[in-house]
């Protein structure tokens, strides 16, 4: 099996992946958060065993950074991994941004991260599930609790 | 369509509209460069022949393309041959970038960047490749010679072979052996290059 060569990867996936992270860590912390997403991509580039899915595995590094980057700023510590999943509390939307997104950041983190992948990312539900560690229904469920949750608030 | 599925859809779309900068890019490259992860970095440099693709590693220059190879095919041929952290990251080939400038002006006679052999096969290519690194500015020597000094007088045509695969033409000057008898022998680049850069060199020595 042979790699690409990893420019091709930042030519190819750069602009979903900064959209991505945009959206789902706000456009502050965003450069910050790309370039740590890039920097973990090239450290475990030379062992990846599959590169069947490219655009795939640096989603789920990027899903992951976002996490550390919303966590961070949540000023929760790490490792976080038996934190229940309390959302944390509606931040105004950043200047110029969708108003819609500091929404869905409030969402708890399954949801919230299944909602952006699906819709700023464009992956199909097997793709969110597999960049989550999940099964293809559970990242069609996270997508609709969250959109469902979106619905209500904006309801009341 | 209700309310959350619009501004859903309103978000997406404002959002296609963005990507990271190019100073981001630029800052993600040195970063990766400061950090060693990055194997073998790229950049154009001129030419009269047109854009040059110049590829080192830390180990030094590892391949020079003339234009009409594509940056792909280098690419791919630097990710399958060498590594695949290959990116492009033009402060690193400045040095050498600088050295083309000169001596495509006449004002330099030799490189002093060192060169990374990796994609050299074969010891006895490399010992071709090593003695055509030393002939000497504006001067030439036979097939037949070149074999002679990398220890093989009967080797001429492997010397042809090796002079061929010469994964970096112009600063180890493949050009500078020629046929005995006055023709100019063969040249990767095309023999007309081979031509214009002995030209150049009798014209500024």
């Amino acid at each position: 099996m042979s790699l690409p060569p990893f420019q091709v990867l930042i030519d190819s996936h750069g602009a979903v992946l900064h959209r991505f992270l945009v959206a789902s860590v706000g456009p502050i912390d965003a450069d910050d958060c790309f370039q740590e997403v890039w920097i973990a991509a090239l450290r475990a580039y030379p062992g990846l065993r599959d590169a069947s899915n490219l655009r795939g595995w640096l989603l789920k590094i990027a899903q992951r950074k976002a996490i550390d980057s919303h966590r961070a700023a949540g000023r929760r510590p790490a490792p976080a991994e038996s934190l229940p999943e309390i959302p944390v509390p509606a931040g105004e939307p950043i200047d110029g941004e969708p108003r819609l997104w500091a929404r869905v950041r409030a969402l708890p983190e399954k949801q919230r991260m299944a909602v952006f992948l699906r819709s700023v990312a464009d992956l199909e539900y097997a793709e969110v599930g597999a960049a989550l560690d999940c099964s293809q229904d559970a990242a069609r469920r996270n997508v609709h609790e969250g959109l469902k949750r979106l619905r209500e608030e904006l309801a009341r | 369509m209700n309310e959350v599925d619009r501004q859903l859809r309103d978000a997406v779309r404002e959002s296609r509209h963005g990507g990271p900068s190019q100073r981001s890019i630029d800052e993600l490259a040195a970063r990766a460069a400061r950090e060693g992860l990055v194997d073998v970095a790229y950049g154009q440099a001129d030419s009269p022949f047109g854009p040059l693709t110049v590829a080192a590693t830390e180990r030094g220059l590892v391949l020079l393309a003339y234009p009409e190879l594509t940056v792909e095919d280098v690419l791919d041929r630097l990710a399958r041959e060498v590594s695949p952290r290959v990116l492009d990251l033009p402060a690193r080939i400045d040095p050498i970038r600088r050295q083309l400038d000169e001596y495509f002006e006449g004002r330099r006679r030799d490189f002093d960047q060192p060169v990374d052999w990796r994609l050299v096969h074969g010891g006895f290519f490399e010992a071709i490749l090593r003695a055509t690194a030393e002939i000497d500015y504006g001067q030439t020597v036979s097939y037949r010679e070149i074999a002679e000094r990398a220890g093989n007088v009967k080797a001429v045509r492997a010397a042809g072979n090796g002079l061929g695969s010469n994964p970096v033409p112009i600063v180890v000057p493949c050009h500078r052996v020629v046929a005995t008898g006055g023709g100019l022998g063969g040249y990767t680049g095309g023999v007309e290059r081979k031509r214009q850069l002995l030209d150049l060199e009798r014209a500024a020595a």
